[in-house]
């Protein structure tokens, strides 16, 4: 059956644009294989157990680790998330439970215009409040920072997880006269810890590669330090001078950096996907 | 009988519920109170510099910190401009992936895609950066910058030597680092179309790229744009990755292969070499212009956004 030629045309349209939106959607994936192989194929053979457990040597030697960046990592993310988290799960928790009225639709919103606000100028404003008044950078001053970046993220996805909470349990632990806040905390939100956990999980994450909010805060430190109320090095502060820096030997161990920055992000990444998916069978 | 509460909660709200509302009332409260502290902060930073240069501090592009006489127009120009060129390019590639996410992909391949896409947004910017500066420029340099430069040479917007570092570079490591936002709202907008818009183009005889042409993106065409914009307030407060490879230089120039500015890059340059109050003054002038903007293009997008999808916290959650 020979089709007029309008159909053809049509029909050959169709194809090209199926053709060009496949081909697009292959560019973005392809952008992600060789951000991540060239992390891979440049980082990984620097990546040895000294690496992992020595300090830095002074500039323009070879060898050394991050050691440093890495314990410093975790513990500015680690402050933060013990500031942001139960605020941010608080606040969440408001939104599902009570956030029907105009305040609950403004602070969705407030959160919502939060978490595009830039870090750098977060980062600016925990200077002004924590390095300022001090005279001293500092590993908290950054934590708080980061913590300000995360809270409006957890608000967001904890209110999300706790609304997918079947109304029934709510309704059934009322029923059995169990006070409204025992059943919010109890029934409510321990059904809907796994997404809340995965909510934490990506919010972690996200911050844990933050290095605009810590120039000014954490600052960055050559040397190995657990103070927390001193200058700590991360691993982002890190790969940002090894990279900007003259030397190819710090741009070896940038990358290697940026490798174990990666892994880290998606260790947490696959960590948050695999929680959901223990508790809502196929995931989303 | 383990359980005494029935008797309370039949009399109304307890102490209990009232304490709970109270402290997440309390907790919920603390997110206008810091974008308010946030904002009264940066004014009072600034008001050293609004006050002395006035608004002024917008158009003029002298930047010089020895005679204390600052000027913006060129980072307010080249934050612009970056994420002007960044979206040009995300917006087909994000807007592709959506509607090849939810039209066009096979079921099995769907999920895959979506992950690997998000996987994007879970790159550290640092970490763009640093490929920038050592896969994208030199790539840009030996293979784009020369057929670029032989056909649009005469156009303003290729003229000048190509060092590496420039708003090119800029731009493009920008719209990788959004396609995933705008990919995300947009696939989740297009979910949100109802399926008989769909059927309905298709049961008139519609082929399926018809269908999505006439009857999903029209029907979507609101979120999308609240996607882009979304898009949009994110390039606009990138800091690092703009910052390793933009050029940080005080000019304003229309050709892209020159190095320009930002003004998430200059805080981020500068700020710990400000060494004078009004030098610290300006830049935190510069923090409040960046804040009020991206806070107004990110109030709008989610109006748009909510609009399609009502209340939902779409692209929040992206990876």
């Amino acid at each position: 059956m020979s089709m007029p030629a309008r159909q053809v045309r049509r029909h050959a349209v169709n194809g090209l644009m199926t053709g060009l939106i496949a081909m697009l959607s292959a560019l973005a994936v392809l952008a992600l294989v060789l951000i991540l192989g060239d992390l891979i194929l440049k980082g990984a053979s620097s990546l040895n157990w000294a690496f992992f457990t020595e300090n830095p040597v002074p500039a323009g030697e070879t060898g050394g680790g991050v050691a440093h960046a890495i314990v410093g990592t975790a513990i500015v993310v680690g402050f933060a998330a013990l500031i942001g988290l139960p605020v941010g799960i608080g606040a969440g928790l408001y939104l599902a439970e009570f956030g029907t009225g105009r305040l609950g639709f403004f602070v969705r919103f407030v959160a919502d215009v939060l978490n595009g606000t830039p870090s750098i100028v977060v980062g600016i404003f925990a200077w002004t409040w924590m390095v300022k008044p001090v005279g001293r950078f500092s590993a908290l001053a950054g934590s708080a920072a980061l913590a300000i970046l995360m809270i409006p993220m957890i608000a967001r996805t904890t209110e999300e997880m706790v609304r997918l909470v079947p109304h029934s349990l709510r309704e059934a632990a009322l029923a059995l006269g169990y006070p409204r806040w025992r059943t919010s905390l109890r029934i409510v939100a321990r059904t809907a810890l796994g997404g809340i956990v995965t909510g934490c999980l990506v919010g972690i994450a996200r911050v844990a590669g933050e290095t605009a909010p810590l120039l000014f805060t954490a600052l960055g430190n050559l040397n190995f330090s657990v103070s927390p109320t001193h200058p700590m090095q991360t691993l982002s502060l890190q790969i940002y001078v090894y990279a900007t820096g003259p030397f190819d030997e710090w741009h070896r161990l940038a990358w290697a950096s940026a490798l174990v920055l990666m892994g880290l992000v998606l260790l947490l990444a696959i960590a948050a996907r695999w929680v959901t998916r223990q508790r809502y069978g196929t995931g989303r | 009988m383990s359980s005494p509460e029935p008797r309370w909660t039949l009399r109304g709200p307890n102490t209990g519920d009232r304490a709970y509302r109270v402290v997440l009332t309390g907790l919920a409260l603390v997110l206008p109170l810091l974008i308010l502290v946030l904002f009264a902060q940066l004014v009072v930073s600034a008001l050293p510099a609004i006050a002395k240069f006035g608004p002024s501090f917008l158009w003029t592009s002298t930047w010089d910190p020895v005679a204390e006489v600052y000027g913006a127009a060129p980072m307010i120009f080249g934050t612009l401009a970056s994420s002007f060129l960044a979206l040009l390019i995300a917006i087909p590639l994000a807007v592709g992936v959506a509607i090849f996410l939810t039209e066009f992909a096979p079921r099995w391949l769907r999920q895959p895609v979506a992950f690997l896409v998000e996987l994007l947004a879970a790159i550290p910017s640092v970490v763009y950066g640093l490929w920038g500066i050592f896969v994208l420029i030199p790539f840009l340099r030996a293979h784009v910058v020369p057929p670029l430069k032989a056909v649009l040479g005469w156009t303003p917007f290729f003229q000048g030597a190509f060092y590496g570092n420039s708003l090119l570079a800029g731009g493009i490591i920008l719209a990788i680092m959004v396609v995933p936002y705008i990919a995300a709202v947009s696939r989740e907008v297009l979910l949100a179309v109802p399926s008989s818009q769909r059927e309905a183009a298709l049961a008139m005889g519609a082929t399926r790229w018809e269908a999505v042409r006439s009857a999903v993106l029209p029907y979507g065409r609101a979120g999308i744009i609240g996607a882009i914009i979304l898009g949009l307030g994110r390039s606009l407060g990138e800091t690092m990755a703009v910052t390793m490879v933009i050029g940080n230089r005080h000019d304003i120039g229309l050709s892209a292969l020159q190095p320009a500015y930002t003004m998430a890059a200059a805080i981020a340059n500068e700020f710990t070499e400000a060494t004078t109050d009004m030098y610290l003054s300006a830049l935190f002038e510069v923090g409040l212009i960046l804040f009020i903007i991206t806070v107004a293009v990110n109030a709008l997008a989610r109006l748009l956004i909510w609009r399609v999808a009502r209340g939902a916290a779409v692209g929040s959650r992206a990876l």
